[in-house]
């Protein structure tokens, strides 16, 4: 089955974001494709590359990238959700004239229209966080 | 095309919920899906008119809504319990949407290719 997820929840505020990570990672375990992941409102925070976990927690920032990069997963988050939360690329760090950049690299910004297009070609589109 | 069907929830304010969920109704529609647009729980406020967000220092959500029109959003239902729970009347409605029980309701989701509550 292809399925894409809507990640409403930040990681370290709600249960979302980490059972959106299980359930990821145990879809890919059944052999289902992962069409996209779309990071939206508060989700946009799993993508922030400056988020420092303590020792004993588990740090989700980085059990995301790394789940996306094994498995080149589509990892987008929305840009309005993004920029006014200060996940921010370089571009656009540089066209705001912010000192940092802070999204991940293993994510890319985008508009809803990429949550349209996962809705249009997945068998399941299943939101997290709501 | 799919049927997606959007259940908003959630008041107008206090949280970015009924925002969000209109944006994805908008951006599902300038993609042309046909479009179920449900209103139950608090999320009837949102469609009540006169609506003065200025004092709270929020945007005021109800502004968007006669424009789903244009967006060719025309399936707009209301559950007439959550209206009545909350001692509303559609007159008081910006914009008209369909009364519906929650039968009506369990089916615009069941033909539902899929369905996103906030």
């Amino acid at each position: 089955m292809i399925i894409s997820l809507v990640i409403h929840a930040a990681p370290g505020t709600s249960q979302g974001a980490q059972t959106a990570l299980t359930f990821c990672q145990a879809a890919l375990d059944a052999g289902h494709q992962i069409y996209r992941l779309f990071f939206y409102e508060d989700g946009v925070h799993n993508a922030h590359a400056l988020a420092v976990w303590p020792q004993d927690e588990r740090d989700l920032n980085a059990a995301w990238a790394t789940l996306i990069r094994d498995h080149r997963l589509d990892a987008v988050v929305c840009v309005a959700s993004a920029l006014k939360r200060g996940v921010l690329n370089t571009d656009e760090a540089a066209r705001y004239e912010k000192n940092a950049a802070s999204l991940e690299p293993s994510f890319e910004i985008s508009g809803l229209g990429q949550w349209v297009d996962a809705c249009l070609h997945s068998d399941r589109v299943v939101s997290f966080g709501v | 095309m799919k049927t997606l069907t959007f259940l908003a929830r959630s008041g107008p304010y206090g949280s970015s919920k009924a925002k969000a969920l209109l944006d994805m109704v908008l951006s599902a529609a300038v993609f042309e899906q046909k479009i179920q647009y449900i209103f139950l729980d608090d999320g009837v406020y949102q469609l009540l008119s006169d609506q003065d967000s200025a004092q709270l220092g929020a945007k005021n959500v109800s502004a968007a809504l006669p424009a789903l029109d244009l967006y060719g959003v025309d399936r707009i239902y209301l559950d007439t319990e959550s209206l009545q729970a909350r001692g509303l009347q559609s007159r008081q409605l910006l914009i008209p949407a369909q009364p519906c029980n929650s039968d009506e309701i369990r089916s615009l989701i069941a033909d539902s290719d899929m369905v996103f509550s906030l």
